[in-house]
């Protein structure tokens, strides 16, 4: 197939980078995730203020501090832990990492204690009104990508304490940790428009 | 950029290629006639709405109000925008067809390759933005004049209910209920009445629609939309529900019943009043009235004040019955109300398991219904 | 001895059965095996549909026929709908893709070849789930609990209080399986375009099916979700209580329509696009010209797929949109006509100054660009919104996207069947049958779909099950229903084509049309591993180069 006609500008093996395939599956999954909680909040948004009957959102919602301020630091040490695998620090990569997991199951903790306030104390489900029926979901979409992050995380964390996690798989960390990171900017988003916003 | 390639075609490497020299003429002609045909077939549909009773044809380029003449009239310069545009291009097309096909014999050498032509190109997209621009300002125009109308005073106001599948008919200012017919007074250059509807739906999206009037308009649950309809010749316009609406949505079928206004003002009179006590009908009376018929019928001047079903009061002064489902005749009353599933199967009214002899003094109530 | 052991190392590999072929398509994760599988699949499913849409124009041959009552219509139109568009549409430009992706760039499989069976898979059991629904309680003696909601399923009729039984959720549910099928399949198909084309191979020389290839799947990314979430939205309503579209409680039924729309409009474009990525590669093989205006028709490509994400409610028109909304979406609709017409205007200009050879692939793309341009301007006058006032849920609407969808697409699909079928099986199909098929269908195609535009006119609307006598509608819907009987005859030849030139084909060789780009430097078919060794290129029309070797087109590609 190769003759003088075809042959490409220099012979360097190095000249045709292409991007990773891996990263570019993990931005269109991203985009595509983006688009998916864009109707969500869209949804979301158009109900404000047009429940007919039942609780409001400044009635029963509280500031999720606790909660943001664990899922933000999250980020922080997915970071610091990859800096530490890259540079062959392993230890402090799984202290790092294990810091992550922990903070994200503070999360989800602190979501449960909330959901089982607004249900139970509140009377507001998923079925009361506008605001409880895209609340419930918009909110309860992005915690099940936290579960589903978490579920990755640990088995990342698990085959590390086996060894099995060496220099070689440093792209594929590097995507878990870009969707963590999505996972972390939806979150400021739906912090904004439920707590903020939709208040 | 052109350039010319003198060097040996490599020539297509399947040895069973005859020479065609008729084919490609032949089947240029064959598509020429067949794209003819179609351009007679659709004028043809225009000019002359084929076969059918012309009193229920419903031509929306014969338009007998407004809006729908203001829209045939936009239509008519978009059509011929468009005809235009395909006998412009497709004449290109059958051209470079019929004078750059392949002659056989001529394997000598690949033709110029051209890679574009940054003119041309600008060309060819600066002259449909242009047609674009042009359609833009004579379709917002219409938009606006269409959509944005007031109600003039003396406009008479009627709402609209969709139901599956039958439409509630309201005059809350004259303070009329009836069911399937609209009547309307023809407007005229003395006396402008256009009517204003008021379009709702009590349980899935349905669309109003008559062709010869007015362009369409959805009922939707949890809205309320507007339309308007200005028609000028007394008449009977037929019309259906254009959106999806269910398993009957083909027998959910309209009229609107445009009168001179003399006749429109005795109509309206007519069905003020309260429902006509016949003597003759006691017995049927009474068993629609012990029935559970009540339960979702009104007759007005009488306890029965159901909402589900269409009112009944002045039932004999329609044309149809069941939304359009048969016309309004002795047989079909009867065949009705023995069991409405024949008539208008998965319809909303059940068979009410009522003997034939209670049928009949059912009917002989309900056909004093005037 | 030595006899034996010779026979026994046998140098022919064994037949292999039956059962180890369908084994081999099982676990298979070669991109030309599930391409091929997937075109497969999705032939069957448009015979399947085909013959619901007989039923239905048998039914509406004659005013107040009775050959199938109004609920089994109602499903019917539902499932013709639903499957063409997602078991027939989607899935062949999936397979297209994932079969000529790879080989065009120089790759030798999808960048996730894993990915790719599992796309496949989603797809079939999303379908089987599909029409299990006619199987599904109460069963075959009550039809079945096929959707009857219509292809797109408008809020309320969806909700619990109208839609009774599973019916509905069997549209939600087999839609998310296949939804995720597609959606892995365009992470797939850009990842490998991204990251895997052969040395020398940049942006700007891929083919331009690869080109729309991209555009389409981007969209499919963006654009899929709409219609996810709005079926998640509609199972959480229908069995958590939801009030996503449930109007007494506020829910709003327009919600559903924006929400399907957003998705609906951009899919039209999605099931496009790869039609014109086959005639943007088959009209300059047969006018001997390389693609008039490359640069503008990759740029056109980007606009249609840009655009056409703003123009969804012209779906809506008649909603009750403020004058406003209305406008809005008038003005993108038409001028999302532009970069479309625009494309038109190239492949015109391909064929201009060429030597056009009327092989059976050129002569359904010819088909094509008539019908498209008829279909663009019908789609011209609905934009024209009061005129959309009178046209939209009519049957002239009907006859709108039939044209956009079997004239346009459907047509581009036979030309690159006729155009790649020799590389997918190494046979040539019958041009004599090609012929048949053409004609047939073509004729058929417009004995119905020319005239449908007619009782749209005269006020018939859109999924009725039956009509009155006297409207002016019955001539007209019995030409229509005869032209089906003859599209369904071309459609026949082509399957005894496909079939009887598996073995009885003319050997069709590496390169039988003298075509210039990747796929056709390598065997037909192509081996497991796609090429010998990975190509190097400097031009968008490599084979061109190597076989005018002293007027290559690098020397004049910009």
């Amino acid at each position: 197939m190769t003759n003088e006609a075809t042959i490409a500008v220099g012979q360097n093996a190095l000249d045709w980078k292409l991007p990773s395939s891996r990263k570019a599956a993990i931005i269109c999954l991203i985009l595509t995730e983006t688009c998916i909680f864009s109707i969500f909040v869209a949804a979301y948004v158009f109900y404000i203020g047009k429940s007919l009957t039942g609780p409001t959102p400044r009635e029963v919602l509280d500031l999720p501090i606790l909660s943001t301020i664990c899922l933000l630091s999250s980020s922080v040490t997915i970071t610091l832990a990859e800096r530490a695998f890259n540079r062959d620090r392993i230890g402090r990569f799984k202290i790092f990492w294990l810091a992550t997991i922990v903070l994200a199951a503070i999360f989800l903790a602190s979501t449960a204690v909330e959901w089982h306030r607004l249900i139970y104390q509140k009377g507001l489900t998923i079925s009361t009104n506008l605001f409880g029926t895209t609340f419930y979901s918009l909110v309860g979409l992005h915690a099940s990508h936290v579960i589903v992050g978490m579920c990755l995380l640990l088995l990342v964390f698990i085959l590390s304490l086996r060894g099995h996690v060496n220099i070689m798989h440093r792209e594929r960390l590097q995507m878990i940790s870009w969707y963590w990171h999505f996972v972390d900017a939806v979150w400021i988003v739906v912090f904004t428009v439920v707590y903020v916003i939709g208040r | 950029m052109i350039r010319h390639s003198k060097r040996e075609e490599n020539s297509l490497n399947r040895a069973a290629t005859p020479a065609r020299t008729q084919a490609p003429v032949k089947r240029l002609r064959c598509r020429a006639l067949l794209s003819f045909a179609a351009l007679v077939f659709i004028v043809a549909g225009h000019v002359h709405p084929a076969f059918g009773n012309p009193a229920q044809v419903t031509n929306l380029l014969q338009p007998l109000s407004q809006p729908a003449q203001e829209i045939k009239e936009l239509s008519m310069l978009v059509l011929t925008i468009c005809a235009t545009i395909f006998l412009i291009v497709a004449g290109l097309l059958v051209y470079a067809i019929v004078r750059f096909r392949h002659r056989p014999g001529d394997e000598a050498s690949e033709p110029p390759q051209i890679y574009g032509s940054n003119q041309i190109e600008t060309a060819w997209t600066v002259l449909p933005i242009l047609i674009v621009f042009v359609l833009i300002l004579v379709t917002s125009r219409t938009i606006a004049d269409i959509q944005d109308r007031k109600a003039p005073p003396g406009a008479i106001h009627s709402t609209v209910v969709g139901h599956q599948w039958w439409w509630e008919i309201r005059y809350p200012e004259l303070g009329i209920v009836t069911a399937n017919e609209l009547h309307v007074p023809a407007s005229d250059g003395n006396r402008r009445q256009p009517t204003f509807l008021n379009l709702e739906s009590a349980d899935v999206a349905h669309s109003f629609w008559v062709p010869q009037l007015a362009g369409k308009t959805d009922l939707i649950p949890n809205r309320e939309n507007r339309m308007w309809i200005e028609p000028t010749q007394p008449g009977t316009y037929l019309g259906n529900c254009a959106e999806y609406c269910g398993m009957q949505h083909a027998r959910m079928l309209l009229r609107v019943i445009v009168q001179p206004p003399a006749e429109f003002e005795q109509w309206v009179k007519e069905q003020q009043q309260s429902a006509f006590e016949d003597a003759s009908a006691t017995e049927g009376r009474k068993i629609f009235f012990a029935n559970s018929c009540v339960s979702c019928h009104a007759i007005r001047g009488t306890s029965a004040q159901g909402t589900f079903g269409p009112d009944l009061t002045h039932l004999m002064s329609r044309q149809t019955l069941a939304s359009g489902a048969a016309p309004l005749s002795h047989d079909s009353l009867r065949a009705w109300v023995h069991d409405p599933q024949q008539l208008k199967v998965g319809c909303l009214m059940p068979n009410m398991q009522i003997t034939d002899k209670e049928v009949d003094q059912i009917v002989t109530y309900l056909e004093t219904l005037k | 001895m030595a006899a034996q052991e010779i026979s026994l190392i046998s140098s022919a590999p064994p037949r292999s059965s039956l059962i180890d072929r369908l084994h081999g398509l099982v676990v298979t994760v070669d991109h030309k095996k599930l391409g091929l599988m997937y075109i497969g699949t999705a032939l069957l499913f448009l015979v399947v549909a085909g013959l619901m849409a007989m039923v239905m124009r048998w039914q509406l041959a004659i005013p107040n026929n009775h050959l199938v009552p109004p609920d089994v219509f109602n499903r019917l139109f539902t499932m013709h709908g639903t499957a063409m568009v997602f078991l027939v549409g989607m899935p062949i430009l999936a397979g297209l893709g994932n079969y000529l992706v790879p080989l065009m760039i120089g790759a030798r499989d999808m960048a996730f070849p894993r990915l790719n069976a599992f796309g496949y898979w989603m797809f079939l059991f999303g379908g089987l789930l599909l029409y299990f629904s006619y199987l599904g309680a109460p069963g075959l003696s009550g039809h079945g609990s096929a959707p009857d909601v219509g292809w797109f399923a408008y809020a309320p009729l969806t909700g619990r209080a109208f839609s009774r039984g599973h019916s509905t959720d069997y549209w939600i549910l087999s839609l998310l399986l296949t939804g995720i099928g597609t959606t892995v399949s365009s992470i797939n198909v850009i990842a490998t375009a991204v990251s895997m084309r052969c040395r020398g191979m940049t942006l700007m020389r891929m083919p331009l099916f690869v080109w729309m290839m991209i555009v389409t799947n981007f969209m499919i990314l963006l654009v899929m979700p709409a219609l996810s979430v709005a079926q998640i939205m509609l199972l959480i309503d229908r069995y958590l209580g939801g009030r996503f579209f449930d109007t007494q409680a506020g829910g709003s039924a327009l919600l559903w329509q924006h929400f399907f729309w957003i998705f609906g409009h951009p899919e039209v474009y999605i099931l496009m696009i790869p039609g014109f990525a086959c005639v943007s590669e088959i009209v300059p093989v047969f006018s001997r010209k390389p693609i008039f205006g490359y640069p503008v028709m990759v740029g056109a490509t980007t606009m249609i797929g840009l655009i056409s994400m703003g123009v969804w409610a012209h779906h809506m028109f008649s909603v009750g949109m403020t004058s406003t909304g209305n406008t809005f979406f008038a003005i993108s609709t038409m001028l999302v006509a532009v970069p479309t017409g625009i494309k038109i205007f190239n492949w015109l200009g391909t064929m201009y100054g060429g030597k056009i050879h009327f092989e059976v692939p050129m002569i359904f793309c010819l088909g094509m660009l008539f019908q498209f341009l008829i279909a663009g301007l019908t789609g011209i006058m609905l934009a024209v919104v009061p005129f959309d006032w009178q046209l939209t849920d009519s049957y002239f609407v009907v006859a709108h996207f039939h044209y956009v969808l079997i004239g346009g697409l459907l047509f581009a699909l036979f030309a690159g069947f006729y155009y790649w079928y020799p590389k997918a099986f190494g046979r040539m199909l019958n041009r004599k049958l090609g012929l048949w098929h053409f004609w047939l269908f073509t004729i058929g195609f417009h004995l119905t779909f020319d005239t449908m535009h007619i009782p749209g006119l005269l006020g018939m609307p859109r999924r009725i099950y039956t009509y009155d006598a006297g409207r002016g509608w019955e001539t007209l819907n019995l030409i229509t229903s005869l032209g089906a009987l003859v599209q369904a005859a071309g459609i026949l030849c082509l399957v005894i084509n496909l079939l009887r030139s598996l073995k009885k084909g003319e050997v069709a060789g590496n390169d039988p049309w003298d075509a210039w780009t990747l796929e056709w430097a390598t065997s037909s078919p192509p081996p497991e591993y796609n090429f010998e060794t990975l190509p190097v290129v400097r031009s968008r029309r490599p084979l061109w180069d190597l076989k005018h070797p002293e007027d290559p087109d690098w020397k004049y590609e910009g």
